[in-house]
């Protein structure tokens, strides 16, 4: 029997609700039981009457809720099932079909929860079962138990491409009948309907189709100075809005969002565009768009260089010549590069620091010294230098009899001239690209042709060097990589003087090869082609991407395919990289078509919302113990026989139940009050356990003997998080340095700057006090310390000098020995007009407290004591090591004593002479 | 006879227990010691009183001689007056007072009982005679045993009425009870007691469960015996009212106490002893 979503196991226990007025009119008959009280006073109370007589009988509230805790009881009883389940399981073996694509990636937990579902119904009922992914290659598929697919289930993943040519999957399909239970991600794909109707050809098929609409983002474009993004979706419904994402690396190397837009659907439509403008610099960093809150691939479009406009900077000849336009050393470059890169112009000395990505010399023979050593560190960083040579440079000495820094080769006297009128030969065509040669693959027209260039010498390394050359073989094009950049010569001109080859659209797709200019739209096979391309970065089908790794290239052939038609299992989307340029490879292209699924008629369509069968009896049992437990309760009350405390049970049980309005005390409060309840001695944890404990110990050792011989009585020493935790509470930083510690991010290096300029101070413990200083070059721990303190707000440093401050604080020393004796200790150094005055035994030092003190001597080791209060380490031999153990502790009594006090003890240098002023 | 060696120690050691209660009132303190009353006038006695000049029809050995011999004149040595008082103690056996709030509570009898011994301790001490309604009042310790003995007796009635009965004239009176019951024969009594020259003391023992009436909800209130029944819904709503009457009989019988020159107190048995017993003692001392 059931209402609804509701069904009851045993339907006819709910009679026993009839009885319920019954119990009404008795329960209302029968007020609780009064108390019966032995009491004198009684004499008094004779002849007070009630105020209220209506309490004669059971209030109703109470009748209420015993008529309810009953009635629950019965219900319960009757055993209501909420969503009960009517199907029945067929039998035979069951198929179940996943799409497992990229429109899978957004629901699919539910498709595995839905499909485990299937499996246990199947495993229950005892039948055989096989699970497709419709993504792999069709291979034969083979009827199991549903425990053996229970595990291989879990393990399945969605694939980053679309199920492709599923009429493949017919021929693998087992003999006999079965049902078919297809999970389908909603979209159409090649080959459904003929899968769809092979598989009713066998038994039932079921279609689940997951609610919700498939969203897919276009590659984006680059179109008027805008980035144009594209979105679509599949059901054309109301209109909504969808906001996208443009993400890639800020200034410091850490992904984040460098813009947003939002898509508005018109109700009805199935494309949104949206243009985005940003700066160029933040566009050039953008390296990936992502519809918000979709986990899918097709939501997420990779950029590659398309989006990308590098600074180019162009010198041409300094001196202006007077000359037709056409004739400009850079007015093909202009045409070729201004509408795909942002151009910079003016003198070299002013364009380099712009930092541009390429800088293009066009015919400019001689640069100057600052100039080429500018030229040269900004190759160094990864710069292209792009020159074409000219009448200047031909007549030049340049790169003559020596080869020049900023020439890929030596160059001949005088160039040569072909097919002019005062030559013999021909005008030269160019020799097909060879393989290797960032050019390889392109056409060459056969009309362009070089009546004039300048010759390389024959050097060992010119055919290395040659990325392009003439039918003749005679180089045009060489290339020299300088640090991380490159030099490469064009041998003519960037004009139309001794070429042609600037007036065709084979120059701008050269310039294109070298990374020169960026391609403005889609890449076509022949840009690709003729190159391998390496994945470098691989994006599964929840959109994240991942590193590549160690992938063999693809074809640029197969890449420009896929990226027509959409990537497969030989081309996952993601990035490829040939070289200097890079291509992305996404799921959705600019034309792949949304559409959905059409199914054969007569094709059962299912939700995927799974709606579990709920038994019902418990919880309304365990209602009516607590309406009964609370009619106890209000009947004790109701008789009086609930004491007084009971009765502010309500309301001690609202003060539990008020949300607690005030802030509670946080592990950062508690620590805070930690720190401060008395001076604590701080360490920086390192991250390596051992330091860390003998830092702890150390400062612990130290705090025992201030106790003891001071009157600084430190609580136990903390150990500090540097990233965390707040620096405020602390006098002093005991720093051990370790060669593998991290170093400080941005915001601790202003906590620990803010430290130091406040007044507190860190020593600094390289602890290679044993072998530092054996050899010339620094220990690790020195260079790790160079590395942390190169953020730091550090004065120069000098070492102790004998009148510091430090040597005479509470104990008078020399020398600062820790668990190593002899190692300079440095601290700030004295202002340089720091003069011994007449009659101090001390110059007027440092006035202020030092706020580092930097040593080797592993001092945390010299004070260590564990729980027992013994010393942990050794130091030195026998008595004379003891002897170093307390000059060490005196150490560290004089460097708290400094931290604490500042320059008292230095200004107790005044005491004789102001008792001289006061007289006697 | 059970209760009686142990109510009498108790007495006993409540008795012996006041003289340090008293150090400060010195008064009380010193009277303790002489055990005797003065009365403050020249009449019998031990005790000095004062010298004054002899006058006609002075005995001759009745003369001071030490002190009429530093003077002209002639002075007698008069003694203070000292008389032995009679007091009767009426303690209210009734059922009422059998009753106790709270289960580490003894019932107000036990406390009613402990004070009237403590008081005959006292008063026997300082050569006082002691008597019970009934009992004819004796001075000496041997009427202690008599008086402990008495006291144990029990009444059957739920609340006791008071008597004149056993009243010496122009003697005191102690009586110890709840006043729960009707007012009229404490009425007659202090009447029939101001008639007679008697003067005393009305001590009302409570228990703190009556002064609160710490009751919720429905309730049927029975009297000790059951002979008196009240019902109510909602005992929390009478309290207010019960404690106004509670306060209304205090008032009363601090009235007929005052009108008639007797002291009225209400003792708790939730308090200590001692301050009933030390004001019992005080009020006794005062009415002279």
């Amino acid at each position: 029997m059931s209402f609804g979503a509701l069904a009851f196991t045993a339907p006819w226990l709910l009679l026993g609700l009839i009885a319920l007025p019954i119990l009404w009119l008795l329960l209302r008959a029968v007020p609780p039981a009064p108390i019966v009280r032995r009491f004198p006073g009684v004499a008094l109370l004779l002849g007070l009457t009630d105020e209220d007589r209506q309490a004669d009988k059971t209030p109703w509230w109470l009748l209420l809720l015993r008529a309810l805790a009953v009635a629950a009881a019965i219900v319960g009883f009757a055993g209501p099932v909420f969503n009960p389940d009517h199907r029945s399981p067929g039998t035979g073996p069951l198929l179940i079909l996943l799409d497992g694509g990229w429109a899978d990636a957004r629901d699919w937990p539910k498709r595995m929860d839905k499909a485990a579902a299937l499996l246990g119904e199947a495993g229950r009922s005892g039948r055989k079962v096989a699970v497709v992914r419709l993504t792999d290659t069709a291979q034969p598929v083979l009827f199991q138990s549903a425990e053996a697919w229970t595990g291989r289930l879990a393990a399945m993943q969605p694939q980053p491409w679309s199920p492709d040519a599923l009429q493949t999957w017919i021929a693998a399909l087992p003999e006999g009948s079965f049902d078919s239970y297809w999970l389908a991600d909603g979209l159409a794909h090649k080959g459904q309907a003929d899968l769809a109707t092979a598989l009713q050809a066998r038994g039932n098929l079921t279609v689940i189709e997951a609610p919700g609409s498939v969203l897919a983002l276009r590659p984006a474009s680059f179109v008027d100075g805008d980035i144009v993004l594209k979105a679509a979706r599949l059901s054309a419904a109301g209109a909504t809005d969808l906001e996208v994402l443009a993400r890639g690396p800020d200034p410091s190397g850490i992904d984040r969002e460098l813009a947003r837009g939002t898509f508005h659907f018109e109700a009805g439509a199935t494309e949104a565009e949206i243009k985005l403008t940003l700066p160029p610099e933040l566009r050039n960093r953008v390296n990936r768009f992502e519809l918000l809150g979709q986990r899918s691939a097709g939501a997420v479009s990779l950029s590659d260089d398309s989006l990308k406009r590098r600074k180019i900077a162009l010198i041409g000849d300094s001196a202006d010549r007077e000359g037709l336009q056409l004739l400009s050393p850079t007015h093909y470059l202009h045409q070729a590069l201004s509408p795909v890169a942002d151009l910079l112009e003016g003198g070299l000395s002013d364009v380099v620091p712009a930092n541009p990505d390429v800088i293009i010399l066009a015919d400019v023979a001689t640069l100057t010294q600052p100039e080429t050593d500018a030229l040269l560190a900004w190759l160094d960083k990864g710069g292209l230098l792009l020159r074409f040579a000219g009448p200047r440079l031909a007549a030049s000495e340049v790169s003559r009899s020596a080869e020049d820094a900023l020439m890929p080769v030596r160059l001949r006297e005088g160039g040569r001239d072909l097919g002019g009128a005062m030559s013999w030969g021909e005008a030269k065509a160019l020799a097909p690209f060879a393989e290797g040669s960032p050019f390889h693959g392109l056409d060459i027209p056969a009309d362009v042709t070089v009546s004039q260039q300048v010759l390389a010498q024959p050097d060992p390394d010119l055919v290395s060097r040659t990325i392009a050359a003439l039918a003749d073989g005679t180089p045009l094009v060489t290339r020299k990589a300088v640090g991380a950049g490159q030099v490469v010569l064009f041998h003519v001109t960037a004009n139309a003087e001794w070429s042609n080859l600037p007036l065709s659209g084979l120059f701008v797709q050269m310039l294109e090869r070298l990374a020169v200019s960026t391609r403005p739209a889609q890449p076509e096979a022949k840009d690709l082609a003729g190159l391998t391309w390496v994945p470098e970065k691989v994006m599964d089908a929840f959109g994240v991407e991942t590193n590549a790794g160690e992938v063999a290239g693809v074809e640029g052939a197969a890449l420009a395919a896929a990226i027509q038609t959409g990537p497969h299992a030989g081309l996952p989307p993601g990035l490829y990289a040939s070289t200097e340029r890079k291509v992305a490879l996404n799921v959705i292209a600019a034309d792949t078509v949304i559409a959905a699924a059409d199914w054969p008629a007569g094709t059962v369509v299912d939700g995927i919302e799974m709606v579990k069968a709920q038994a019902l009896k418990g919880l309304l049992l365990s209602l009516a113990m607590v309406l009964l437990a609370a009619d106890v309760v209000a009947a004790l009350w109701l008789s009086g026989r609930l004491g007084r405390a009971a009765r502010a049970l309500p309301l001690i049980l609202a003060v539990l139940f008020v949300p607690h309005q005030g802030r509670a005390q946080t592990p950062e409060d508690l620590r805070g009050i930690e720190a401060t309840r008395g001076v604590v001695l701080a360490h920086v944890l390192t991250g390596n356990a051992e330091v860390d404990r003998v830092a702890q110990a150390g400062l612990y050792g130290l705090g025992e003997t201030l106790w003891q011989r001071t009157s600084i009585e430190p609580e136990p020493p903390m150990g500090v998080d540097i990233e965390k935790d707040d620096l405020a509470f602390f006098p002093f930083l005991y720093w051990p340095i370790t060669p593998d510690q991290p170093i400080p991010s941005q915001a601790a290096y202003t906590k620990l700057n803010r430290f130091l300029r406040t007044g507190g101070m860190i020593l600094f413990d390289t602890r290679d006090g044993d072998i530092a200083g054996l050899s010339d070059s620094s220990t690790p721990e020195g260079q790790m310390l160079k590395l942390i303190a190169s953020g730091l707000d550090i004065p120069p440093l000098e070492p102790i000098p004998k009148d510091h401050v430090l040597t005479r604080s509470f104990y008078l020393l020399q020398d600062f020995p820790g668990r190593y004796a002899g190692g300079t200790v440095w601290v700030e150094a004295a202002a340089p007009d720091a003069e011994q005055l007449e009659g101090m035994p001390f110059r007027n030092l440092n006035d202020g407290v030092t706020p580092v003190i930097i040593g080797g001597a592993d001092w945390a080791s010299a004070w260590a004591l564990d729980e027992n209060y013994m010393t942990m380490f050794p130091v030195g031999r026998g008595y004379a090591g003891e002897k170093q153990r307390e000059i060490a502790y005196r150490f560290g009594v004089n460097v708290i004593m400094h931290v604490l006090t500042g320059n008292y003890k230095s200004d107790q240098v005044h005491v004789p002479a102001l008792l001289e002023r006061l007289g006697e | 006879m059970s209760l009686s060696p142990d109510l009498r120690a108790r007495a006993e050691t409540l008795g012996q227990s006041l003289p340090a209660l008293l150090a400060e009132a010195e008064y009380l303190a010193a009277t303790l010691m002489l055990g005797e009353h003065g009365r403050r006038r020249a009449g019998q006695g031990d005790e000095f009183w004062q010298y004054r000049p002899a006058q006609n029809g002075d005995a001759a050995r009745s003369i001071d001689w030490r002190r009429s011999a530093r003077s002209d004149a002639h002075f007698i040595r008069e003694r203070e007056w000292q008389a032995a008082q009679s007091v009767t103690l009426w303690v209210d056996g009734a059922r009422s007072m059998g009753f106790s709030g709270a289960a580490e509570r003894a019932p107000k009898l036990d406390r009613a009982r402990l004070l009237a011994l403590a008081l005959t301790v006292l008063l026997l001490r300082g050569g006082e005679r002691v008597g019970l309604a009934g009992l004819p009042p004796r001075p000496g310790r041997a009427q202690l045993l008599v008086l402990a003995q008495a006291l144990q007796a029990e009444d059957s009635a739920d609340y006791g009425a008071v008597t004149a009965e056993g009243m010496v004239g122009h003697g005191r009176a102690v009586f110890l009870s709840d006043f729960l019951g009707k007012l009229e024969p404490v009425e007659t009594t202090l009447a029939a007691a101001a008639e007679r020259g008697v003067r005393g003391v009305l001590l009302q023992v409570l228990d703190p469960a009556e002064e609160e009436f710490p009751f919720d909800g429905r309730t049927i209130f029975e009297s000790m015996s059951g002979s008196l029944r009240h019902e109510t819904q909602s005992a929390g709503d009478l309290r207010g009212r019960y404690l106004q009457r509670l306060a209304e009989r205090k008032d009363r019988l601090a009235e007929l106490a005052g009108a008639v020159g007797w002291h009225y107190h209400c003792h708790h048995t939730g308090q200590a002893a001692q301050s009933a017993l030390l004001w019992a003692y005080q009020a006794l001392e005062g009415g002279r």
